[in-house]
This record gives C-alpha cells, structure tokens and sequence, in this order.
C-alpha cells in the first residue's frame, strides 16, 4: 500500500474569537491508494477543515501552525496559488454536497465539463466531448447525451452529483475528497450514488477521502475509518474494527445513538381518532406567460388519521407531498379538496381559532426563531394573542423551558446564545405553549447531529407520554420514524403508497416503493433491520 | 452592542460621524455664532474672505454675510434632509411592506404606482410639485419627501418578500397571531439594516435636491440656505466664484459625511459584506 496522502501533526488555528483555539489540533491521517477513508464526525469536529487544508481551501483567517501535508511525498504547506491551479482537479479533486451550487447554473454540463480537459491538458473541443460522453457514461447518466446539452437546473439531484463525480475523475486524479456528497440526497438516490463511488475507486485505483456524519454511510462504504470530535481524531482503524469493537467512548457513544430500524414494542392505542384527513388534494398551479409548466399534483387524494396520544409517520422522499400535507394541515396552505378535521370538527380557517388546535415544530431549528427577538417573548406570544396575561404566559414559558430541558432562566436571551438541539426544544416549547391537540413535527431532527437527533426524539417520546400528545411526524428518515412512531404512511409523488402500524409495515411492506426505501437505508447489514 | 463596537472601528464611520456632527453643531449653535437676521444687510456687498475682518468668508453681492449664511444654512439644510428622509422612508416602508408581505394583487397594484413615480425624473416631479403649490421652506420639503420614496419602497418590499416565507414567519402564523403583528414585530426588525443604511443616500440626495432647486431660484427665498446662496453667487460666478464655491464646499462636506455614515452603518449592519470586501 502506497500512501496517497499524508497529514501529520496538522494543527490549523481558529482566528482570535472563536469558540475553541484551533480548527483541528494534532491531526494525523494517512490515505493509501484504492481505499476509501471516511471520517466521521458532528458538525464542528473539523473534519471540512481538514478537507479544505487538503485541497488548499482554507477559509481566509484560518491559519496552518503545525505538521505536515504530503500529496506523494510533495510537501503541500508552501505551494503558490498557481502550482495549486495545476494540483486541484489534476491531482486532488472534490465533490460537494451540494450539487446545484456547485455547477454554474449558466453553462450546460457539458460545457462544464469539457472545460476540465481543455483547461488542464488543452485538449481540442472535439476530442474534450468526445471524453465528456465517455465520462458521462461511466456514471451511469440514463441519457449522456442529453446531460451534455442539459443545464444543471434540469437535471435530477442525484444526476447533478453524477455529473460532480464525473467532473472530479475526469482528470484521474490521485486523491478524491467527497464532502458529504449524498448528504442532500434522497435515501434511493444516495444508495445509487454510494455504489457509484465505490465501483468507481475500485476501477481507478482512486484514493478516497470520504466526509460524512452519517453511520449507515461509513458502514456501506468505508475500508478505514476516523472518527473526529472538536478538532481531534478520538479514534482510527478498519471499519469492521471501529464499527464492531469501538475503543474509544464517544466513538461508542455515536455509534449507540444510531437509531437501529426496529419497530418499536406496539403499544395499545386509543380508537379516538383526533386528526383525521380526507381525502385531500392539493395541485401547485402552473403559471408564467413564455413557458407553461406541469402543474404539480402535491397531494393526491390524501387520507391518513392519528390517533389520540399516538403518533403517525409520514414517510417520504423529497417532492413526495409530506410537506404539502403537514402545511395544509396546520393551515398555512390551503387545499383544493377535501377536509381536515380536527377533534371531530373541521380546522377553522380563521388563524387564531386553528392556533389552539393544531401547532407545528418546524425543521431548520436556525431559521424557524427570529433572530432579533428574545425566545422567551416567542414562546409566550401565542398565548399572549390568545388572550392570556402577558405575566401568565411568561410564567407557563419559563415553566415549559423547564420541561424541554432549558434553564428557566434562558427566556431572557436571544436565539443566536442557543446550540441547535437547544433551539428545537424552543420550538417544541413554542409549539407546546399553546396546548395543542396534534402537533405537526416537520423533519424535526434532520438538521440535527445525530447524538442531538437521539436527545430530541426522546425529548418528545417523554413529552408525548407526559401530555398525551398526538403527533403527525413527517420524516425522510425510516430510521428516526422507527424511534418514536405508532404507524407509519408512506407517500409518494403525492399519494399514500402503503399505511398501518410501523411494525408490519417494517416486517413486511406491502407496497413495492417501501420495499426499495427500506433497502436503501445505508448501514442495514450493521445496525440491523 | 456588536453593531455599535463594528462602526466605531469603521475609520470612514468615524470620520463621517464627525464631519456631520460639525455641521449639527454649526446648525444649532448658528444664532449664537452669529446672531440676528443673516438675511439683513451686514456691510459693503462683495467682500472678498479675508478682505474685512469682520466677514471671515466675505459678503455675497447684497452685502450679506456669508459665513452667517453658511451657519444658518446648515440648520436648513440638515432640517430638509431629515424631514424629507423621514417622510420618504416612511412612504416607503409602508408600501413596500404591504406590497412585500401580501403579495399578488396587492403587490402589483402597488409597485405600478411605484413604478409611475420612478417613470417620472424625480427632480422634474420636484419641480412641478413646487410650480403647483408654491416655495415654502414646508412645500419644498414634503415634495422632496414624495419625489424619494419609490426606491425605499422596493428595497423594503424585496426584503420582506424573501422574509416572509421564513420559518419564524410562519412559526407565528401558526401561533395565531395577526398579519400586524407579523409585519411590525417579525418581519419589519429584520428587513429594517438595508433601509437605514439606504435612508443616508436618501439625506445626501434631498440636501442636493433643494440646492438644485435653490439654484434655480425656486426654492423659499425667505431662509437662509446653501442652495439659494449658489444661486445667488451665479450672476457674479466669473469674478467673484467664491459666493457660489463656499456653500458649493458645505455641500459637498455635509453629503460627504452622510455618505460615509452610511458605509459605516452598512459595515455595521451587514458584517458578512463588510468583510468580504
């Protein structure tokens, strides 16, 4: 084994402020040709920051003190800007999380992609197309010839990424970074796309430089992994080791905060069926004068039902409806047809009426707060318009603080003191504050860490058995469903594909898009189905 | 606080704060510099600055003193940017918020209008305003006012279109609470950096309105300001130029530092620009 890329001793300094001395402390790494490293980590681990020093992407401000970066034997601390130009993309290349604000969404893809050759080895254009398709082929694209004409915008996420990994190996490089490349990426898609990456470094020879914070996703892929946590990397070996045996005890720690794919034990569930959905459509109109779109059929006649004190999973992939639905229901769309009903009765249209019945948790815990008011004043601002006494409701928010896990005392601060997992509990504290009947959780922990993920679903298990919550849970992740739901709904392009209690629909899906959902979950063979 | 800190470092902040300051202090203390009426007849017409001691910057070609003129002309001045700032920033959030947070019909109904006035070259628009309803010191502020607002408006409606989708918009319609409250709680706090910041180009361009319109004579002959001095320097602009080139030196100074408070409350504001810059 030859190593590709050594990091030895790497410590990269913060810029004076931040929230720890420096980015990564003490790194060392070595990448062998053909294998696959992944490193794991949370988000602030440093493992971006690794990355980035590899391929010569510090972010201004950020500052190499010690150790060594080795690309071959070459030295990669005093490299100038131009000897950089002819190292990335020949020798080092990249793939991005996200694909669309990776390509330039003004040149086609083969534009894009021919210009590697033409470029980096001054190829002609006739011969950089003909090498374009070549490569596009090899991605398995459904239709290369098309993708080269086609503008990003018009391509599929997964496609896009296709076309990333095309455009990273088109100049057969001997490192590969891919920072969270299937991150954004729908479960199938990013199945499809792991294999890819895999038969592609097998046929190649490539080294691959792997960041993910994903489990399922080191247990698919990985031949060695590191596992990083705020700048340092805790633990090292061959994935069958560090996945089996772990050593150290956060390694152990997230490994155990997986959510393994069981149905939970059934529980006896109430007959009352306190939200009920019937027969809902919901189409997104075309409009726009020059080209008439498709209209978008969002929810096609959609019925599910929770049950008091339970909850109900909607399942799906993006662009499924799920949460065309959760909006209909908490009233922040309108439906073309048919009816939610709420307790029996039909949701008031009226938004203060609907407030009392219905809340919703909602899935950017950075974006659903408003930044310039204190979390306190939002929490108690519901029931404050609702008619309750402002000292009341400030009392009842303190008092839900509390039991969301935050210091009563918390309510006098502003959102941008709270961590991530802190903000969800505001938000679930918000919701909570105006004692709902059904809570609607859209995606609630999917922009969490995965340790922050376990902490929130236990959080509203303990809530719901405390309250007595009915919740609707939408979530692309059968995993995080599996955690905390009674029965599950799975949709597709807008329709209910399959429903009934999450532990038969596990055991044995009716439906042939569950069965394909269920297969694609990275890491089964490890943590179980 | 981190606002406040961010601007004090700002050096084109700090110099502008006290560029303007001086012009406040010059404002106010104007009746103290120079009491009685800077209009009224002061000496020989068409002094030269330093020629008699007594008039430091010289007589213009009535025989007023100029630096009086120059004092109680920042007073007027300063007095018309801000009050026609006020009243086109508060046009244009009005209607840019409307426009913004409902959208549709609404929205396009409101920025016709809008667009109506942008058609029309604001200081033809000014002139008409002022032809119609006569040049008082109040008439010409209020038409400065009209004139300003459209750009306000677009800036606080392209805000509040990409603000009102965000989740803690829509946290609080989920809360029941009313459209009002959404616009002046939720929304208006953070669409408001940008139009400050916008709000100083707004001051430095009504500060120059009036002295175009005072150049052409038709701005209130009855006070004291900058404009009407250039206006009045303009017959003698050959032989004695520093009747017009003293206040014409004000004006710039005053927009200088209006304009580099303003790029010192965009840094403040907006770090992420600042810093990339």
């Amino acid at each position: 084994m030859t190593a590709r890329l050594t990091v030895q001793g790497l410590t990269i300094r913060l810029p004076q402020g931040a929230d720890r001395e420096n980015a990564i402390e003490d790194v060392s790494l070595t990448l062998n040709a053909g294998e696959i490293l992944c490193v794991v980590g949370e988000s602030g681990s440093g493992k971006s920051v690794t990355a980035s020093a590899a391929m010569g992407l510090l972010a201004p401000g950020l500052s190499i003190t010690a150790g060594a970066l080795d690309l071959c034997g070459e030295d990669l601390r005093n490299v100038t800007p131009d000897q950089w130009r002819g190292i990335r993309g020949r020798r080092i290349a990249m793939v991005f999380q996200e694909p669309m604000t990776a390509l330039n969404p003004l040149m086609t893809v083969g534009a894009q992609l021919e210009e590697m050759w033409r470029v980096h080895l001054g190829l002609d254009t006739a011969e950089a197309r003909r090498r374009a398709l070549a490569a596009l082929t090899e991605v398995k694209l459904p239709d290369p010839e098309g993708a080269l004409r086609a503008y990003p915008h018009e391509l599929s996420g997964g496609q896009r990424q296709r076309v990333m990994i095309a455009m990273a190996l088109a100049l057969e490089p001997e490192v590969l970074i891919c920072d969270e490349p299937t991150t954004a990426l729908d479960v199938t898609t990013q199945a499809q796309v792991l294999a890819l990456i895999k038969d592609l470094q097998v046929r190649h020879g490539t080294a691959v430089m792997f960041i993910t914070h994903d489990f399922g996703v080191v247990a698919e892929i990985a031949d060695r992994v590191a596992v990083m946590r705020l700048g340092q990397v805790v633990e090292e070996g061959s994935a069958q080791a560090v996945l089996t045996t772990p050593q150290h005890d956060y390694t152990k720690a997230l490994l155990r905060a997986v959510p393994a794919l069981a149905a939970p034990v059934p529980r006896t569930l109430s007959d009352e069926r306190v939200l009920e959905v019937r027969g809902l459509t919901k189409t997104y109109a075309s409009r726009g004068v020059f080209r008439r779109r498709r209209p978008v059929r969002a929810l096609d006649d959609v019925s599910v039902s929770v049950r008091r004190g339970a909850t109900l999973a909607v399942v799906g992939e993006s662009g499924s409806g799920k949460s065309t639905l959760a909006r209909v229901v908490v009233g922040l769309l309108g439906a073309d047809g048919g009816q939610v009903t709420i307790g029996g009765a039909p949701l008031p249209t009226q938004r203060r009426a609907a407030a009392r019945l219905v809340q919703m948790v909602f899935q950017d815990p950075y974006a659903s707060l408003n930044p310039r008011r204190r979390v306190g004043a939002q929490v108690a601002q519901g029931p404050i318009a609702a008619g309750t006494p402002a000292r009341q409701a400030m009392t009842e928010a303190r008092e839900l603080f509390c039991m969301v896990g935050l210091d009563g005392d918390a309510v006098d601060r502003y959102p941008h003191e709270f961590s991530g997992g802190q903000r969800q509990r505001i938000g679930i504290a918000r919701a909570l504050a105006m004692k709902p009947q059904v809570l609607v959780a859209d995606e609630p922990v999917s922009a969490l860490d995965v340790s922050v993920q376990a902490q929130v679903l236990a959080l509203l298990r303990e809530l719901q058995q405390r309250l007595d919550l009915s919740i609707l849970f939408i979530t692309h992740d059968l995993r995080v469903a599996a955690q905390l739901c009674d029965e599950v709904a799975v949709m597709r392009n807008g329709v209910v594909e399959e429903s009934g209690p999450i532990g038969a629909v596990f055991a044995a899906p009716r439906s042939d898009y569950t069965r394909s959902l269920i297969a694609a979950i990275p890491g089964k063979a490890l943590f179980g189905a | 606080m981190r606002a406040a800190r961010a601007y004090l470092r700002s050096p084109a902040a700090v110099i502008g704060t006290v560029i303007l300051l001086a012009v406040v202090v010059m404002g106010v203390g104007a009746d103290w510099f120079y009491p009685g009426d800077p209009l009224g007849l002061a000496g020989r017409p068409l002094q030269w600055p330093g020629q008699n001691p007594r008039f430091s910057l010289g007589t213009d070609s009535s025989g007023r003193d100029i630096a009086a003129q120059i004092f109680h002309g920042a007073r007027v001045s300063l007095l018309i940017g801000f009050v026609a700032t006020s009243i086109a920033v508060v046009i244009g959030i009005a209607i840019g918020a409307v426009a913004g947070f409902y959208g549709g019909a609404t929205d396009t109904v409101l920025m016709r209008v809008t667009e109506a006035f942008q058609t029309l070259p604001n200081f033809i628009l000014l002139l008409v305003l002022v032809a119609v309803f006569g040049s008082t010191i109040e008439t010409v502020t209020i038409a400065i006012g009209i004139v300003s607002w459209p750009p306000v408006a677009r800036l606080t409606r392209a805000e509040f279109l990409s603000l009102r989708t965000r989740d803690f918009v829509q946290a609080c319609r989920v809360q029941g609470l009313s459209d009002v409250h959404l616009i002046l709680r939720e929304v208006l706090p953070n669409a408001l950096p940008p139009v400050i910041v916008y709000a100083s180009v707004v001051m430095a361009v009504a500060i120059l309105l009036e002295s175009a319109l005072a150049f052409l004579e038709l701005s209130d002959p009855n006070v004291p300001s900058w404009g009407n001095l250039i206006g009045l320097g303009r017959n003698v602009l050959r032989t004695e130029w520093y009747v017009s080139a003293i206040p014409g030196v004000a004006i710039l100074l005053t927009i200088l530092g209006v304009s580099l408070v303003g790029q010192g409350l965009n840094d403040a504001l907006n770090p992420r620009l600042a810093r990339a810059r």
